[in-house]
């Protein structure tokens, strides 16, 4: 693509300009909400980190390097580090739950396919705090999940399914689940089936068709549903207080109670920096493979 | 602090983010103008922050019936959510703030309150004579008292099989409650029962007293089924729970839906906690906030507030004419005044108080 442009003659270029000038009335509005509503309070965030904290919150304006020398304390690596690996995991998850459902879906009738978007979408016309105290009404141990597997016989002692990092993994991958689905819902559904039609054609196996054909064409959808679940499922900090039983905290807990419990704003900006820029580092990734995935075929 | 947590986690994390924003510039605010006692204070407006679903609900339309005064109530989540508003603004636009004892305190020494002129509050002769001497503000000089209470031991004695007496039961239990008792993690109430428990003040800034507790509360976390702080009277309801750390009122909220639930405070004492009243420096409608402290100290007001929010009040009148049913069925409200004053107070350790916040970092983020 980049060297289409560059060869491009001048006569070519000049209609592309103007069409950029043309777009900013069209951009503007966006972009100004954007920098008023994301700018500027992430550069607020990165100027307070270089602060001392004051004794009610606040700032005390002396400079100081020591928030982000914090950060290299073993305790919040560990915490960093645990919650990475918790959203990894409801992520993968998400990958191996949501490909088939949305490959399913993308197989339906269209009256029934419907069915089953809106039944994905379902869940989120509530409001997810009440969710989520009805997941704890149904899995603690003297609730109904468990009330029903004594009932049947099926355990004599309650199972207890809360209060554990796995809880968290369950709770998050609950929680984000849909938003892995849609978006690799809408990048199997828009898959020419001529393609796959010509791979069996030319005698490709149904699996073969699958793995050479219809996969890596949806690796672009799969890649957004996996920044869809993994950047929320990181910063989420009422699961892992809920759910979790408070005894396992992720990063989002740590921001929180910098803010609301240990009253220390600079090192919770520091963290939400952090934490903020980590996501930053993945969507880039992401978008770097997948132009690499969507453009690949092309050039080669 | 008792009701501070039961606002939505999700609306509190997005209050955060507001409060980041405005913050900037402390203020000292307040025109150090004196009491005005002949001042019309049908002709000024007030608004007051206190806990959400702390207080009668039509309370600003009694009042503004009972004096004419425009009255807004806020709400706000968590003492520090309040105390963050009152520093960080030069106009915050509060004149009554409610904050725990050792939060009046710390605002007290900041510059930020207006010493009360008695002779507008003169229904503080309805508080018992303790309720003026109390650690963080000697005299009710800038604060009065709403509600005070305690923590102890909420539990099922169906589900303990016996009546425990220490905060050992607690912190070391004994084999068959390993996984059915949650802790309150929140401010100085994590670290409480450790104090108490090895017999040192739960106002204590001494390292290796803190580092004791701090081990045994990393001893007890994986003996525990949660850290809880808002929800641990239902986990006693629903038989997830069978002894937990509570405040002596929401312990009440689980016995109103099960008269088996008791309270205990352990041998080794707690802490005796006050909700007070403050009139912000920087309010230019004093009068008017005087007289709406004066008016929450009014023995019907207390009366209705120990009655339906289930919380001790520090007025003698009011509890005097409690309802001796009320007293039977919910024995937190029965605990004497003399019994209160065993217990110690929490006061503000200025700078040290962040010994307390790392302490609490620590143990919650250790695995």
């Amino acid at each position: 693509m980049t060297t289409t442009t560059q060869q491009a003659t001048p006569a070519a270029r000049a209609p592309r300009a103007r069409r950029g000038l043309a777009a900013a009335p069209f951009l503007a509005p966006g972009m100004l909400f954007l920098i008023v509503f994301m700018a500027i309070p992430v550069g607020l965030l990165a100027f307070y980190t270089f602060f001392k904290r004051g004794r009610f919150g606040g700032l005390v304006f002396e400079f100081t390097l020591d928030n982000w020398a914090k950060l290299a304390e073993p305790l919040y690596v560990g915490v960093i580090l645990q919650s990475i690996g918790l959203a990894l995991a409801v992520t993968l998850l998400a990958l191996l739950i949501g490909y088939p459902m949305a490959y399913a879906i993308a197989g339906l009738s269209p009256k029934w396919r419907t069915v089953a978007l809106v039944a994905v979408v379902l869940p989120f016309w509530t409001n997810f705090l009440i969710r989520t105290y009805a997941w704890i009404l149904l899995l603690n141990n003297a609730g109904f999940v468990n009330q029903w597997l004594q009932a049947v016989g099926l355990t004599d002692e309650p199972i207890s399914m809360l209060y554990t990092p796995q809880a968290i993994v369950v709770g998050l991958l609950y929680m984000y689940l849909p938003l892995m689905v849609l978006p690799l819902y809408a990048s199997l559904q828009q898959l020419d089936p001529s393609l796959r039609e010509a791979a069996t054609n030319l005698g490709a196996s149904p699996w073969r068709a699958f793995r050479t054909v219809t996969l890596p064409l949806s690796l672009p959808g799969a890649l957004t549903g996996c920044i869809f679940v993994f950047v929320p499922a990181m910063s989420n900090f009422v699961i892992p207080e809920l759910i979790g039983g408070g005894k396992t905290i992720m990063v989002g807990n740590l921001v929180r109670d910098q803010f609301f419990e240990a009253r220390d704003w600079p090192f919770g900006a520091t963290l939400a920096l952090v934490l903020t820029l980590l996501l930053v580092v993945v969507i880039v990734i992401q978008a770097a493979v997948s132009r690499r995935l969507t453009e690949g075929p092309r050039r080669g | 602090m008792p009701t501070m947590r039961r606002i939505s986690i999700a609306a509190a994390g997005t209050a955060a983010f507001a409060l980041a924003l405005t913050s900037c510039a402390g203020g000292d605010g307040g025109d150090g103008s004196d009491i005005d006692r002949t001042a019309d204070i049908s002709e000024q407006t007030l608004t007051v922050s206190i806990w959400a679903d702390y207080y009668p609900e039509d309370l600003a339309e009694q009042f503004e019936a009972a004096t004419g005064v425009k009255t807004t109530i806020v709400n706000h989540t968590t003492n520090e959510d309040v105390v963050a508003k009152l520093t960080a603004s030069s106009d915050p636009g509060i004149d009554v703030a409610f904050v725990s004892g050792q939060y009046a305190q710390a605002l007290a020494e900041q510059g930020l309150l207006q010493e009360l002129d008695k002779e507008l509050v003169p229904n503080e002769s309805n508080l018992y004579p303790e309720a003026l001497e109390l650690d963080y503000d000697p005299g009710n000089v800038y604060s009065e008292p709403y509600a005070w209470g305690t923590t102890g031991l909420c539990y099922r004695p169906d589900l303990t099989g016996y009546d425990p007496t220490s905060w050992n039961d607690l912190l070391n239990p004994k084999p068959e409650l390993e996984g059915k008792t949650t802790m309150l993690s929140t401010d100085r109430w994590l670290s409480m029962p450790a104090l108490k428990a090895e017999g040192h003040s739960l106002n204590t800034t001494d390292d290796a007293e803190l580092d004791e507790a701090k081990a045994q509360l990393l001893e007890t976390k994986p003996t525990l089924l949660a850290y809880d702080d808002t929800t641990f009277y239902s986990k006693l309801v629903s038989g997830e729970a069978a002894l937990v750390e509570a405040w002596d009122g929401w312990c009440n909220y689980g016995i109103a839906e099960n008269p088996d639930i008791t309270f205990v405070v352990p041998e080794e004492g707690a802490d005796l906690w006050v909700d007070t009243m403050t009139v912000l420096k920087g309010s230019e409608n004093k009068e008017a906030a005087m007289a709406f402290i004066n008016y929450i100290l009014d023995p019907e007001v207390q009366t209705w507030v120990a009655e339906n929010i289930l919380y001790k009040v520090p007025n003698q009148v009011a509890m005097e004419a409690l309802d001796p049913s009320l007293i039977e069925a919910y024995p937190t409200l029965g605990i004497t005044v003399d019994e209160l004053f065993e217990q110690e107070v929490i006061v503000d350790l200025g700078e040290d108080s962040l010994k307390y916040v790392d302490l609490n970092a620590e143990v919650l983020a250790t695995n």
